[in-house]
């Protein structure tokens, strides 16, 4: 039986939860870091808990309460997440843990999926708690079981941080053996060290200092820092976390004969830097985003007296944006050590990503699915309240608006009925209508209601209710009446909670029913104070997944006279011919009849069978 | 291209969010693991599925990163035609492109604010710089049963030029793809793999 196989850096990951004995694993999707709770949560058989929590901040202390009693806890988030969970983060610092606890967060360099490209290793800095950086997906998921033993040694939390490249990568894996104790869940009662009052808090924040030292050395002689000395070599090259794969294909590309010092944690391996600086006359240093290693470089340098030359970011020419892969990382290295590189001639290299090639290509930007509830939401809500009103939005499927006019901001996770009540109190006279997805109204969006329903904002607070968390993957929230793993559970109404925070207009309306969906918001704009519009129809993956078919439609190109009013809707199952100015519908159509009600002459009908 | 000390084989699969380009570089990088050779992979998630461009890439033998360099592909494997010029940049200069002609067009196209090029011309301009094999991978697939076996057609079409043998490949076809759609993947792969050979 072979114990290698082929899996996904967040599986992996999810394989070194199991691995290393995780008992509660709580976490709030997010791409890059969603299939490692939807792989936990998915397995049959199971001897550990596992949630869906409403935002990350809850997820991280659901973690810590269970660390708190003694076992081991993991909470996973995305890079923002952790913004949201900062403030437990930074008193878990002086707290610590009993069991242990592994924050696993996500970093998305070059923003794949994200609103921006912040470094977590960055929170490891800030808060004091070590951070583990995997190079592979093999090592982020041998980093988990070292992780629970080093935290549970330590009593601190842990960070993990893979990236992007990392949490979606595919690897093949060699499994190892699965950790067979469970601590039982016990707490203890210790005032001095669980009741952060601030005679508490001046105890354990000078603890917190002296732990460093202690924790630094243990992780400087960890598998995950490695030290090659090479014969003769002049120049090092220091590379952190992925980064450390391009750097050695680079290397290796380019016959370059370095010293390359792999590191894999915060607390850097310090002794391993001053070896290195001893031996070399030229630093480079490859890190994912910000200058973290190359910071501490340079104090090091500065400590020791060492002349040895740091490049980096902050001077360049490492490029302090976007990710990292093995070009930039030979390209560098070409430009610092004046080497050619033959593989890829310069004009190739400065025209890449940009001028692909001299056909003209179509944009292909990821759009809303065809048939895509939130479509005939936005178009209603610019029909109402005007092309000129604003329109907050806010993270999810939704935010792919962006080409329907109705995204006029996007900010963080919940930023959508905030913004919209500053505007307002602000003074803007335009109406402000904003949208919300579910899970993001259960996520952050519920105390930016109820704030604005406090403070009598008078916006329309749309909540586009798809009845799941469909960006990220389609994970459970609390408005379905289900589980992580699947099991059915209190099902909590939006309703409900908009009227009992105080708010004096909600109203629930099927989004494909354009006619009642325009009296709603009718009245929801005439309303003084905040009102709630419920836009409530299932996510078209979710209803063609449970079964739902719909005839699809048909355009009768005699009838069509090429006004574009079904175009401009964006879908991608309606289609424009230029030379015939007639519009058709293709084998995409899921038939939600939006365009069909739109249609002033009756050219779109449901196919006959 | 792929070379020593780095990695065996690399491959770009190019497509769209939806033609299952996942699926397919999962029937290669499985199938190698089979054969014990390591494999680095790198795939596009998230936003970028809902009908966007979408890139994977695939290295056989390799112990390093996932992303292939530019210049660094044997094979780029293009599920729509206008995917292989996007991202032609990854492919060496003796690398092979195998594209399924049959187009999609993106919404900036079908509501008429683009044009799509016209397909002969976007193949004339990849064989001006590389071997190429183009055929109608979809029309294909139909053929062997269900459009949707397109991904199975061009993972066949690339089989002839990977280091893994093509019982491996059916197996991890046969495992990889919904039981009731066996006998059609198995068909479909069989027919691309016709296609490039010779």
């Amino acid at each position: 039986m072979s114990t290698r196989e082929y899996m996904l850096g967040n599986v992996a990951i999810a394989r070194g939860i199991v691995e290393g004995g995780g008992q509660v694993i709580s976490g709030y999707p997010g791409t890059p870091s969603s299939e490692v709770i939807g792989t936990l949560a998915g397995m049959k058989e199971r001897d550990f808990y596992v949630e869906w929590s409403v935002n990350e901040k809850v997820a991280l202390e659901v973690a810590a309460g269970a660390a708190m009693t003694g076992v081991r806890s993991v909470a996973t988030m995305k890079h923002v997440g952790l913004n949201v969970a900062a403030d437990p983060l930074l008193t878990l610092a002086y707290t610590g843990v009993k069991g242990s606890m592994i924050i696993i967060v996500a970093d998305d360099p070059s923003c794949h999926s994200s609103q921006n490209e912040q470094d977590t290793r960055r929170y490891s800095q800030f808060s004091l708690i070590p951070c583990l950086d995997p190079s592979t997906p093999q090592e982020a998921k041998d980093m988990i079981p070292y992780a629970f033993e080093f935290s549970n040694k330590v009593q601190m939390p842990i960070i993990f941080r893979p990236t992007t490249r990392i949490s979606h990568g595919k690897s093949d894996i060699e499994l190892g053996p699965v950790e067979e104790t469970r601590p039982a869940a016990e707490f203890v009662k210790e005032l001095e060290r669980w009741v952060m009052v601030p005679k508490n808090a001046r105890i354990q924040h000078p603890h917190l200092l002296e732990i460093q030292k202690t924790m630094q050395e243990e992780l400087e002689n960890s598998p995950w820092n490695s030290l090659e000395l090479a014969d003769g070599a002049k120049v090092g090259v220091i590379a952190s976390g992925i980064a450390s794969v391009y750097a050695k294909e680079a290397v290796i590309k380019q016959g370059i004969n370095a010293s390359f010092l792999k590191i894999g944690t915060c607390p850097l391996p310090e002794n391993k830097i001053r070896t290195l600086m001893e031996n070399t006359e030229k630093i480079i240093i490859f890190e994912e985003m910000e200058p973290v290693v190359e910071e501490q470089v340079r104090i090091i340098a500065q400590e020791t007296g060492s002349s040895v030359e740091i490049i980096g970011k902050l001077q360049g020419p490492v490029p302090r944006i976007y990710e990292l892969n093995t070009d930039i990382c030979a390209d560098v290295l070409a430009e610092v050590l004046e080497l050619e590189r033959p593989d890829v001639p310069a004009e190739v290299a400065e025209d890449f990503d940009y001028d692909r090639c001299r056909i003209d290509l179509p944009m292909r930007p990821p759009v809303m699915c065809p048939g895509c509830s939130h479509r005939a939401s936005f178009h209603v809500m610019k029909k109402v309240y005007g092309k000129d009103a604003i329109f907050p939005s806010d993270i999810g499927c939704y935010t792919l608006g962006i080409q329907s006019g109705t995204v006029d901001t996007t900010l963080c996770m919940g930023g959508s009925i905030t913004v919209a009540s500053g505007m307002y109190q602000a003074g803007e006279k335009k109406p402000i209508c904003c949208s919300i997805g579910d899970s993001t109204f259960f996520h952050t969006g519920v105390n930016g209601l109820l704030n604005s329903i406090y403070n009598n904002a008078d916006i329309t607070v749309t909540i586009v209710d798809n009845r799941t968390t469909a960006m990220t993957g389609h994970q459970p929230n609390p408005g379905m009446g289900k589980l992580a793993t699947g099991e059915p559970t209190v099902e909590v109404s939006l309703e409900e909670l908009c009227k009992s925070m105080g708010a004096g207009f909600v109203e629930t309306v099927d989004p494909y029913d354009l006619e009642k969906t325009e009296e709603v918001f009718k009245r929801a704009k005439e309303y003084e104070g905040t009102s709630v519009v419920i836009t409530r129809q299932f996510c078209v993956i979710d209803a063609k997944r449970s079964g739902i078919r719909r005839k699809p439609f048909t355009i009768d190109a005699e009838e069509c006279v090429g006004c574009k009013l079904c175009v401009n809707l964006g879908c991608p199952a309606i289609e424009f011919d230029t030379t015939t100015k007639k519009a058709s519908i293709n084998a995409m159509c899921t038939g939600c009849g939006v365009c069909a009600a739109l249609c002033k002459f009756d050219a779109i009908t449901e196919v006959k069978k | 291209m792929s070379a020593e000390g780095i990695s065996k084989f690399d491959l770009v699969i190019a497509g769209v969010g939806g033609q299952g380009t996942i699926l397919a570089s999962d029937i290669i990088g499985k199938a190698a693991v089979k054969e014990n050779m390591s494999v680095r992979a790198a795939e596009t998630h998230g936003m970028a599925q809902r009908g966007g461009s979408v890139v994977n890439h695939i290295r056989i033998g390799c112990e390093l990163g996932s992303m292939i360099p530019m210049k660094g592909a044997d094979v780029l494997l293009a599920l729509e035609p206008s995917e292989a010029l996007r991202y032609l940049e990854f492919l060496s200069d003796d690398g092979t492109i195998i594209v399924n002609t049959k187009p999609i067009l993106p919404v900036t196209v079908t509501s008429g604010l683009c044009s799509y090029p016209d397909v002969d011309a976007i193949i004339a301009k990849l064989e001006e710089t590389h071997k190429v094999k183009a055929f109608n991978a979809t029309e294909l697939a139909k053929e062997a049963g269900h459009p949707q076996s397109m991904n199975v057609v061009m993972v066949g079409a690339v089989s002839n030029y990977l280091p893994i043998s093509v019982d491996t490949l059916v197996g991890c076809v046969r495992d990889l793809v919904p039981p009731k759609t066996i006998d059609i993947n198995v068909k479909a792969f069989e027919m691309g793999m016709y296609v490039t050979q010779g």
